[in-house]
């Protein structure tokens, strides 16, 4: 595992120990020990089933009816972006930012952040899918989150928003400095996003990967491949060039 | 958008037209634009003939009376006092049934919709009932509520409740999943889960069955004046037909087509504006 120098300074947000998860019979979490610092970027990559939604929704203490053991302690406040941007049809955009809380003000603000001033009467249904996303990330936000969590938050969207999403999204975190644990399988969103890549395999973590780039990062930036590479190995892809 | 009809243009319009743009319009193939008040032109049209008919002595005058002399005994009957009598009647019948029809329905749906204990209680008995014809229950209900008010509203009541409790219940145990899991990650008490999601979310199917539970009530009237009753709408085409009084059958039925036709279009319109987030979802 690659040393984490902050880590020894920062308090530890999320600490996983020996934790497992199985689904009728086939074991998706085996063992896995992790800690996230507080405030630090972390991506988690994996295939399709490797457990990087179970990993997420343990934290998020959604699993409510999956076998498991093993320690978990999260922080307090924890905020979760999902795929898809779940507004709540029958409330205006403002509501539901607010859903969960109070605080007109603090909306109102959480809107204005994310590029959504002025559409705080707005029906979700009159949204695009990007602006729906952005108010998913403003409805997070307004909680203060001590742990962000975000199940593939732009697996939907098209290419152009994804990258405003990206930009968005490492602009809200220098601000506000949650942790964040960040689903997704996409080695290159993960590269240019976060501070540290995790490649989930057979139930545990198979690769930690510090990514030491300056922000904000390019897609074409040379230095960037390397660690592309070596994630996608880890993830048993080798690129044809 | 405008109409663009190919089919009556020239050919030679056609053939300068071609020449400047030659992009030629798709055949439309969506009906288009609604016609103004277009509900109302087909019954008007109906009215038409019926009166033309009648007016050319087409029409037997026993059987089927001229829309005019209809108009003419209604306004005798209202002017005597018997037909405000018994139009009162008969509201006050279906507005009671309908009341306890409604405030029933939605109480069994809530209760059987959120919890469980609710659901094995309450949901097969209400299938049950639902599978007995209503209509069935009527002399069940004479010998046990004898034959004057009581039973009358309580069959609209039942005609009523059940629609109401089906749509409102399938609705409220049809909550999306991913709002479940949205309100437990936002920290949503129970109570504010029930308000602030499945009840928001519940109320389509709330007003799937009010319609069709006010639809419901109108029939319900209708069958419960035509046979057990000494007053009301249905009482009076009754008698009427002792005395072949055609016009005043006609009478009758026009005002439980009138009554259907309001009571629908009210909850459309308070469909409407309650869940006016639907709209611009349509537009």
């Amino acid at each position: 595992m690659a040393p984490h120098t902050e880590q020894l300074t920062r308090p530890t947000a999320v600490r996983l120990r020996g934790l497992t998860r199985s689904f009728e019979g086939r074991t998706v979490l085996d063992g896995l020990d992790l800690d996230i610092p507080a405030g630090q970027f972390v991506a988690l990559l994996g295939h399709s089933g490797s457990g990087k939604s179970t990993l997420l929704r343990a934290v998020a203490g959604l699993d409510h009816e999956v076998a498991g053991s093993g320690r978990l302690t999260a922080p307090e406040r924890v905020s979760v972006v999902f795929q898809d941007s779940r507004l709540l049809p029958w409330r205006r955009v403002l509501d539901n930012v607010l859903l969960g809380t109070g605080g007109e003000e603090r909306g109102r603000a959480a809107l204005a952040e994310v590029g959504l001033a002025g559409r705080e009467r707005a029906w979700p249904g009159e949204l695009s899918g990007g602006e729906a996303q952005r108010a998913a990330l403003a409805r997070s936000l307004v909680r203060e989150p001590e742990l962000l969590l975000a199940d593939e938050p732009f697996g939907a969207l098209d290419a152009l928003t994804r990258i405003k999403m990206h930009a968005l999204l490492r602009e809200l975190w220098e601000r506000h400095r949650p942790s964040v644990l960040l689903v997704t399988h996409d080695v290159d969103e993960a590269i240019v996003l976060a501070d540290r890549v995790l490649v989930l395999d057979a139930g545990r973590v198979g690769l930690d990967l510090a990514i030491d780039r300056p922000h904000p990062r390019s897609y074409r930036d040379p230095l960037l491949s390397e660690y592309r590479e070596r994630l996608l190995a880890a993830l048993g892809v080798t690129e044809v060039h | 958008m405008s109409a663009v009809s190919t089919t009556t243009v020239s050919a030679d319009a056609v053939a300068v037209e071609d020449t400047v743009h030659r992009v030629r319009r798709r055949r439309r193939l969506s009906p288009g634009r609604r016609l103004p008040a277009a509900r109302l032109i087909g019954p008007a049209l109906f009215i038409g003939l019926w009166a033309i008919a009648s007016a050319a002595g087409q029409l037997d005058p026993g059987a089927i009376p001229a829309p005019w002399t209809v108009a003419r005994t209604a306004g005798r009957l209202w002017t005597d006092g018997t037909l405000p009598t018994d139009v009162l009647t008969s509201l006050e019948r279906a507005a009671y049934g309908f009341a306890i029809g409604l405030t029933a329905g939605v109480l069994l749906a809530l209760a059987s919709g959120l919890s469980r204990v609710g659901e094995a209680l309450i949901d097969g008995t209400v299938q049950l009932n639902r599978a007995i014809p209503t209509l069935g229950l009527i002399p069940l209900f004479i010998l046990w509520l004898g034959i004057g008010e009581t039973f009358k509203v309580a069959i609209i009541a039942i005609v009523v409740y059940i629609p109401i409790y089906l749509n409102t219940h399938a609705a409220l145990s049809g909550i999306d999943s991913r709002y479940v899991e949205l309100a437990e990650v936002q920290g949503l008490s129970r109570i504010q889960f029930v308000r602030q999601i499945v009840i928001p979310g519940a109320l389509p199917g709330f007003f799937v069955g009010l319609r069709l539970g006010v639809t419901g009530s109108w029939l319900g009237l209708v069958v419960l004046e035509q046979i057990n009753a000494t007053s009301g709408l249905g009482y009076m085409m009754f008698q009427a037909t002792n005395y072949g009084q055609s016009d005043v059958i006609l009478v009758g039925l026009l005002i439980y087509g009138v009554f259907g036709l309001i009571s629908d279009s009210a909850v459309r319109l308070i469909e409407r504006r309650v869940l006016s987030w639907r709209r611009t979802l349509s537009n």
